[in-house]
């Protein structure tokens, strides 16, 4: 019974092409926007965390605006801030774009950043050859430096630019290290602002350099088991006290609840984003409604007849709950290839993972079939209760 | 006397006209045997149509009683009529109504889909009996591929595969030439010959005439006619 209606339904759809295409079309659409949107927002949240997280896990970042008479944290300040219980080490973060030469070549407004050991140390993995900065570096300001392999292949094309050097300000830094830029180079502020880092030194040089006294940012690491809670409180107190209890005159992130944080926006997002979505899903609904109207309406002689035949009140509904069901569930499957197409292509443009998940479809195909069952269900009604005798009288 | 198959004790079809009770059937009271071949003739407005609804269990009466195999029509239920007209009845129309988008074959399948019958037996049953009405060349023909004498076999080999207790035809040559209402006609009489129960509703007088018993029917009132010679 339930085969012939499918075969029956079949052969309507066929008969009525366009007229079935368009009213599919609605549905297809409205799953279409769904999968896309889904597999792509989720694709941007993952870079994005992936990002957020190599840096964020336990790090606290503070942003020094200063006072008028102190612009910055002092090394002793520092000092202080790096013997708090659960500290397990503080890294400055000192950038300046400068000129950089090499065999009489210049490449300029590179960007050089200052680092100290404990940055190599918490980013041990994505040093590629050589190594990093160490503790001597950094207390001798020794002319070394650790660049990105990206920086090394413009430099030195075709060459390997370990133990050679390049030229800052006129003193020559010795390459010790190459980093990994696909590893991000793990700055908050460098990724907000998307710098392209090539070169890191130690950042006592990069003071001198510079010229400054203090410094301006910095990361805090903490130990994994650390009380983040307990540590903020600390820091704060130390600050407060550094910039002379002065309102604003520095910025504490912490980059856990900030991860929660920008984690419940990026649902809330997607939630609206599919929501909206939705509604085109709704108008494609009452797109399948229209139609089945119309079938009706067209075919009550035919319905008319078959209750003569001896068709029951239910089998007649079945028929029309079937052809509406098979138009949202074909719409919804071509709705949902045509949404990993969109999402392959959109991925590849954005240069995202394609993250195709099955929620998604899950999601796309029973939206399809509710959608069929609630917009269905009012026509096949209908269609049930016609009397045959009026039916068979409407030639 | 055969066996009596259907009964129609005092049968009165009111019908309710804007403000107005119209009375469409007036105390009918008919009998039909087994394998008899009945015309009901009468002129439009009569109530023939009317009275072709309740014989074919399509329409239910205001009051009197209406019994068709042994079944009080009046008492059952939506899904009990479907089986009625399903098992007992078998109906060929004046115009045909074959389904468009099946062709001759999936046309007299049809009713056997509605009886639950799998579908191998479907198909076996209905070649067989588009081989009786003649058509054996035209099984995988559409309704558009057919004329209008072959649609109507078509039409009365759906009717007779679920061999019902009474084949019900409504003007069945009403849209036919009169070469191919004859010929239509004849297979009727051959199906009676075979032991089948046929009622035909007309209003022609000729065609009428194939059967071996007429009632006419005029403003709602039944007058039966026996008729000595066949």
């Amino acid at each position: 019974m339930i085969k012939d209606s499918i075969v029956m339904s079949w052969k309507n759809i066929i008969n009525n092409k366009l007229r079935s295409f368009l009213t599919m079309l609605g549905i297809v659409i409205g799953v279409a926007a769904i999968i896309a949107l889904i597999t792509i927002v989720q694709g941007v949240i993952d870079e994005v965390d992936k990002q957020f997280d190599s840096l964020g896990a336990n790090t606290m970042i503070v942003q020094a605006q200063g006072t008028p008479l102190k612009s910055g944290l002092t090394d002793e300040e520092i000092e202080m801030l790096s013997n708090i219980d659960g500290v397990s080490g503080i890294s400055p973060s000192i950038s300046l774009d400068l000129d950089i030469w090499r065999n009489g070549k210049i490449y300029e407004g590179i960007n050089i950043q200052g680092k100290n050991e404990v940055f190599f140390r918490k980013n041990s993995d994505s040093i590629a050859r050589g190594r990093g900065l160490n503790i001597l570096d950094v207390e001798n300001k020794n002319n070394v430096c650790v660049i990105t392999d990206d920086f090394e292949r413009d430099v030195f094309p075709g060459e390997d630019g370990l133990g050679k050097s390049i030229s800052i300000k006129g003193v020559e830094y010795l390459i010790v290290g190459i980093y990994k830029e696909s590893n991000n180079i793990a700055s908050v502020s460098n990724m907000l602002s998307d710098t392209t880092v090539g070169v890191m030194i130690p950042y006592k040089n990069i003071m001198s350099i510079s010229g400054l006294k203090n410094i301006v940012s910095i990361e805090i690491y903490t130990e994994p088991d650390a009380d983040q809670e307990f540590v903020s409180q600390d820091a704060k107190h130390i600050l407060n006290a550094a910039f002379n209890y002065k309102d604003d005159s520095y910025i504490l992130f912490e980059m856990d609840s900030l991860l929660d944080v920008m984690k419940t926006t990026q649902q809330m997002m997607k939630g609206m984003l599919v929501g909206i979505a939705s509604i085109s899903l709704v108008v494609g609904g009452i797109g399948i409604m229209n139609m089945m109207l119309v079938s009706v309406t067209e075919r009550t002689t035919e319905i008319g007849l078959r209750k003569a035949l001896g068709a029951e009140p239910q089998s007649i509904q079945l028929q029309f709950m079937i052809e509406a069901m098979f138009l949202s569930l074909l719409g919804g499957l071509i709705g949902i290839v045509v949404g990993f197409i969109i999402s392959y292509v959109a991925s590849n443009i954005i240069g995202i993972n394609l993250n195709l998940s099955a929620s998604a479809v899950i999601l796309g195909f029973g939206f399809s079939a509710a959608i069929g069952i609630i917009f269905g269900s009012a026509p096949a009604r209908k269609a049930s209760k016609l009397n045959p005798i009026d039916a068979l009288r409407s030639v | 006397m055969n066996k009596e198959i259907l009964s129609m004790e005092d049968i009165v079809k009111v019908y309710r006209m804007g403000d107005e009770d119209q009375v469409i059937l007036k105390h009918i009271n008919f009998k039909v045997y087994e394998n008899e071949f009945v015309s009901i003739l009468g002129p439009s407005g009569s109530g023939k149509s009317t009275m072709m609804n309740i014989l074919g269990c399509l329409d239910v009466q205001t009051s009197g009683k209406y019994t068709l195999s042994g079944h009080d029509v009046s008492k059952l239920n939506e899904k009990e009529l479907a089986r009625i007209r399903n098992k007992e009845i078998g109906f060929v129309f004046q115009s045909f109504q074959l389904l468009p988008r099946l062709n001759a074959v999936e046309n007299v399948e049809l009713p056997l889909i509605y009886s639950k019958i799998p579908k191998h037996e479907r198909r076996e049953r209905a070649e067989e009996m588009l081989l009786k009405v003649g058509l054996e060349n035209r099984m995988n023909n559409y309704p558009n591929q057919l004329s209008g004498g072959q649609q109507q076999r078509v039409a009365i080999a759906r009717a007779i595969v679920t061999r019902p207790t009474i084949l019900l035809a409504d003007e069945p040559t009403g849209a036919l030439d009169q070469h191919t209402g004859h010929q239509v006609m004849e297979l009727f009489k051959t199906l009676n010959n075979e032991g089948r129960t046929i009622i035909m509703i007309t209003h022609d007088e000729k065609i009428a005439q194939n059967a071996e018993r007429i009632v006419r029917i005029l403003d709602g009132n039944l007058k039966e006619e026996v008729r000595a010679n066949d």
